[in-house]
């Protein structure tokens, strides 16, 4: 495999506003791997979870089939340390947005997927935000290839994989997920790769704005 | 500047080249843009409009409402809290409403006013760090179309840019509509609209109608208007 072939994402596709009660939603699918989020703000807090200078963010990770359990709360940590940095809490203290991510199907490179779908419910929902966020997973198999957002078959099989999430403004890091055995200039090969990938998933985000503006016009 | 205007925007995105105004050379941002030091980037994904001679804004498509000073809205009396009303007017919080906000209301005089009732009302505070409060009256103490919304009618939900829409001087929808079918109709910035016709038939067509148009543009306006106006002329 030729390095430009490794830089490839899957084809994504996303469409939003498609639910009626939430104030924003996106389903987003990444080759197979699909996720639909809604987004619920800024609305009421309970008194308990209310911050006086900032909003609370809640996010509540739903897996495809059983209950949500130890896992699920570590992922939804991962997306509300993310979602947090992103959003301009303090415009809006003491109140809360909630973010529901469903999973619908687990092709390979969950973590990214709903961190990007969690991204585009929050610009649906016109939610106040300092960045975007994109996110990248990139594994390394056991020859030491780059695989970008692989497949669950090649996410199971490979020694380490990473996630990597960026932000638009200057490209830099706001999320690692690491996980396997793997040496520093792996790490920081694979950020650069993914760096590059994240700039066509920004494209993708203001396509998607401008095909709903000219909708609008 | 020229090359964003009536551009897409999105959140991060740094913008530059505002023209001031020549009388204060200040340079006025609203919704949808935020001042960071020296930088101004956008907040919200949307188009980014200009007004003369130096307001800036994003236009973006949403539903949940934050409440502003000085917006019309229709809220919902929630409760009683001592000599205040509770009103929820679709934001984070619920919004006070004074007894004495009424006009011709004073201590001995209460006004006629029930839990569950719809007003209309001004807001007069409303910020991140205080709890909005309502008024019916202006300046002058007159109510101008503002209090109780009583006798019937319907009250629906649609998004804020379609309110807004509809509102602009340039949108023919509510002028075309009261030609063929008249109307009473109270419309809240807090995407809540009331509107009361001459019969349920009526009532129901043109509450279908008004979410209708978020797309439309005054030509489909008008084919969309004609065609109610066939289809409701078969109920009479």
């Amino acid at each position: 495999m030729s390095a430009t072939d490794l830089s490839r994402l899957r084809p994504m596709t996303c469409e939003q506003s498609h639910l009626t009660r939430p104030d924003g939603s996106a389903s987003l699918h990444q080759g197979n791997t699909s996720v639909l989020v809604a987004v619920y703000g800024p609305g009421e807090v309970k008194m308990n979870k209310e911050i006086i200078d900032k909003s609370t963010v809640e996010v509540m990770y739903k897996p495809k089939t059983g209950l949500p359990g130890c896992a699920e709360k570590f992922q939804e940590r991962i997306l509300r340390n993310t979602c947090e940095t992103i959003i301009a809490t303090t415009l809006h203290p003491r109140t809360s947005i909630d973010i529901i991510i469903q999973e619908m199907q687990n092709s390979g490179s969950l973590l990214a997927c709903c961190i990007n779908a969690a991204c585009l419910a929050l610009m649906d929902a016109a939610v106040s935000m300092k960045c975007l966020v994109a996110a990248v997973t990139c594994v390394i198999d056991s020859e030491g290839e780059k695989i970008l957002d692989p497949t669950d078959k090649q996410e199971s099989e490979a020694i380490a994989s990473f996630v990597f999430a960026f932000d638009n403004r200057d490209f830099n890091v706001i999320t690692v997920h690491s996980k396997g055995s793997y040496t520093n200039e792996q790490l920081q090969s694979c950020l650069v790769t993914c760096r590059e990938a994240s700039v066509s998933i920004f494209q993708f985000y203001r396509d998607l704005v401008t095909k709903m503006v000219e909708k609008n016009l | 500047m020229a090359d964003h205007l009536g551009k897409v925007v999105i959140p991060g995105q740094v913008l530059k080249e505002f023209q001031e105004s020549e009388a204060t050379s200040k340079v006025i941002i609203g919704p949808g843009l935020r001042r960071e030091s020296d930088l101004i980037l956008a907040s919200k994904a949307g188009v980014l409009r200009h007004k003369q001679p130096n307001f800036y804004w994003v236009d973006c498509r949403q539903k949940r409402y934050v409440p502003a000073r000085a917006e019309h809205v229709i809220g919902i009396i929630a409760g009683k809290a001592g000599d205040v009303f509770k009103v929820d007017i679709g934001g984070s919080e619920q919004a006070t409403l004074s007894y004495l906000a009424f006009e011709g209301a004073t201590k001995r005089n209460r006004p006629d006013v029930k839990v569950g009732d719809l007003v209309y009302a001004r807001l007069v505070v409303a910020n991140k760090d205080m709890e909005p409060e309502l008024v019916c009256i202006d300046s002058n103490g007159k109510s101008n179309g503002m209090g109780v919304i009583r006798d019937g009618g319907f009250m629906f939900s649609c998004s804020l840019n379609t309110i807004r829409k509809i509102l602009s001087p340039d949108c023919i929808l509510l002028k075309t509509l009261g030609k063929s079918l008249p109307f009473e109709i109270a419309v809240g910035v807090n995407g809540r609209v009331w509107v009361k016709g001459r019969s349920i038939q009526e009532t129901i067509a043109i509450v279908n109608a008004i979410p209708s148009i978020e797309f439309m543009n005054n030509d489909q306006i008008k084919t969309m208007c004609r065609k109610l106006f066939d289809a409701m002329t078969g109920f009479d």
